[in-house]
């Protein structure tokens, strides 16, 4: 079995999901290789040849793939692809969008954001916003998977010595092209990856008193997440949102700040290690989540926490 | 242009469903069901292309039970024109919905395609993509904006670090996110004209599609329960429970 591993990168470097991937891929056993799709991604395919467990990168330098675009990453990943067990990529904007692609063109299911490996044929994933747990079984000769960042602990970046070989086909399908960027920009950790995350919701009546979080984040070296209900009244951009359609985050530590804990918010952050609510509504179904609930004014609370923190 | 959109019945989003105790999968028997919210969306948007005057016909479509007739109907209370109900009682996979649409999309010939980008019960998030691999066309995912420009559609997409903008050649496949646009209400009168809107049934096998799937649920289980927590006094006491007791900061 050879399990062939789809990069996620900005084309200068590799984004830390793919070390969770590699690590599903290492429960599922076999070689993994790495395929790094870009534009002058150099030194992504080197980062990926450090990663341990990783036996061979395959490095697609093409100018068709700069922005990752699925029309013409995904013709590559199939070609490439015929020969493997099993193709994995990250459940990320990126994993979704190239992934089921890949799968159609091979004419087999895909299996969606898994959270963990029962064997190499059997996985289970998350269905109904994470309200039920799925075991699904493939019998397609190319098992197509997204896997879910926070259902794998990352495996070492570094340990690693793979070769890197350049992979020559382009395919560029000219049906696409890529128009403009805009990224938040922040200095906070990564909201996927961060270790604390703290999140505001409706309760924080305004974009101005997240203002409030920004400084409990940074004392505690934490992400700042938040609702779709915060989302959509224009208080945080919408890369912020913690949720069934937005990111899942599994932190050591989430603060949950005037969020009364719907069904699809609680689908992003349930399987959290501690979870603490600050609600001023002691039924909000938040708490029954919560490991530490605090029934207060979150603008009292807050500054409160800050300082004591 | 032609605008065809896929709908899809599932639970209502405010539902808090149950395992089976079989295993065999969530209960759905007497649960309220509901149009996918991502799909009320994309009906949403279509409509509003049809009112700006680049659409000229919607054609909505569903796959899946006799019933699904419900979400047609109100699709077309929201403006859609006709409808077409593939009718299936088994349950498809994404793969499967996809190539039922491509043959839907071969008939009709749509310029664009939307679907909503995933629905809430099986959390797929595949078969707007594998419908655009399958008929070859550009697909715009998680989209937030949409404009139609000629023969190309400049699509605007939600993205893990922010937002980018795509260009595709039309025809293409959008699929909704949730900021693409305020779904409306139906309006009574609306509700009642669109008994009368045409509404045709087709089989997977009028349409010569196969639905064999290499997947297969094994089981379905309730997720594991998070023990009870505490309710703390006061801010003092929550920290030094999280420095004394969870270790976390």
């Amino acid at each position: 079995m050879t399990i062939l591993v789809i990069a996620e990168h900005d084309n200068k470097a590799l984004a830390p999901a793919t070390l969770n991937t590699v690590a599903a891929a290492a429960k599922i056993g076999g070689d993994i290789h790495v395929l790094v799709a870009g534009q002058g991604a150099g030194a992504v395919a080197e980062a990926a040849a450090k990663i341990a467990g990783v036996s061979k990168v395959l490095n697609a330098d093409n100018a068709a793939y700069a922005h990752q675009l699925p029309e013409n990453v995904a013709p590559l990943a199939v070609e490439l692809g015929k020969g493997y067990s099993h193709i994995l990529a990250a459940a990320t904007s990126n994993g979704k969008n190239i992934l089921p692609r890949v799968a159609a063109a091979l004419d087999v299911d895909q299996i969606s954001e898994i959270i963990s490996v029962v064997s190499a044929d059997t996985f289970t994933r998350p269905i109904y916003a994470g309200n039920a747990i799925a075991t699904v079984q493939s019998t397609a000769a190319i098992k197509v998977i997204t896997v879910r960042a926070t259902g794998f602990d990352p495996v070492a970046a570094e340990g690693g010595s793979a070769a890197i070989e350049a992979v020559g086909a382009a395919h560029d399908a000219g049906i696409s092209s890529f128009v403009n960027e805009e990224l938040a920009k922040s200095d906070r950790p990564e909201l996927t990856a961060a270790k604390i995350v703290v999140s505001g919701g409706r309760g924080m009546q305004n974009g101005d008193n997240f203002k409030h979080l920004y400084a409990l984040a940074d004392k505690l070296g934490a992400a700042v997440g938040a609702s779709r209900a915060a989302v959509d009244a224009g208080f945080v951009p919408n890369d912020m949102q913690v949720g069934q359609t937005g990111k899942i985050v599994a932190p050591q530590l989430y603060i949950a700040v005037g969020i009364s804990g719907a069904i699809q918010h609680l689908a992003g952050m349930k399987d959290s290690k501690v979870i603490v609510a600050i609600n001023k509504d002691e039924e909000a179904p938040i708490f029954q989540v919560a490991d530490y609930g605090l029934v207060a004014d979150l603008f009292e609370a807050v500054p409160e926490l800050e300082k004591l923190v | 242009m032609k605008v065809l959109v896929a709908v899809k019945r599932v639970v209502d989003y405010n539902v808090k469903v149950r395992v089976k105790a079989d295993n065999s999968g969530v209960d759905l028997a007497n649960v309220k069901m509901s149009m996918n919210p991502f799909c009320e969306i994309a009906v949403e948007e279509a409509v509003r292309l049809k009112e700006k005057g680049v659409a000229t016909e919607i054609v909505v479509v569903s796959i899946g039970p006799t019933t699904a007739q419900e979400q047609l109907r109100t699709a077309l209370a929201l403006g859609a024109d006709r409808a077409i109900l593939v009718e299936s009682a088994e349950d498809l996979t994404s793969l499967a919905v996809a190539k039922l649409l491509k043959a839907v999309v071969d008939k009709e010939q749509p310029q664009l395609v939307i679907l909503g980008k995933q629905a809430i019960d099986s959390d797929n998030n595949q078969t707007g993509q594998m419908l655009a691999a399958l008929s070859g066309y550009g697909q715009g995912t998680f989209a937030s904006k949409v404009e139609v420009s000629g023969d190309k559609v400049a699509v605007t997409r939600e993205i893990d670090g922010g937002a980018q903008t795509v260009s595709l050649k039309l025809p293409a496949i959008v699929t909704t996110d949730l900021r693409l646009n305020e779904p409306r209400y139906a309006s009574l009168p609306n509700i009642m004209k669109a008994k009368k809107k045409p509404l045709e049934v087709l089989t997977p096998d009028a349409l010569g599609v196969s639905t064999a799937s290499t997947n297969k649920t094994v089981k379905v289980e309730a997720p594991a329960a998070r023990s009870a927590g505490i309710k703390v006094k006061s801010v003092a006491e929550l920290v030094e429970k999280l420095k004394n007791e969870a270790k976390v900061i």
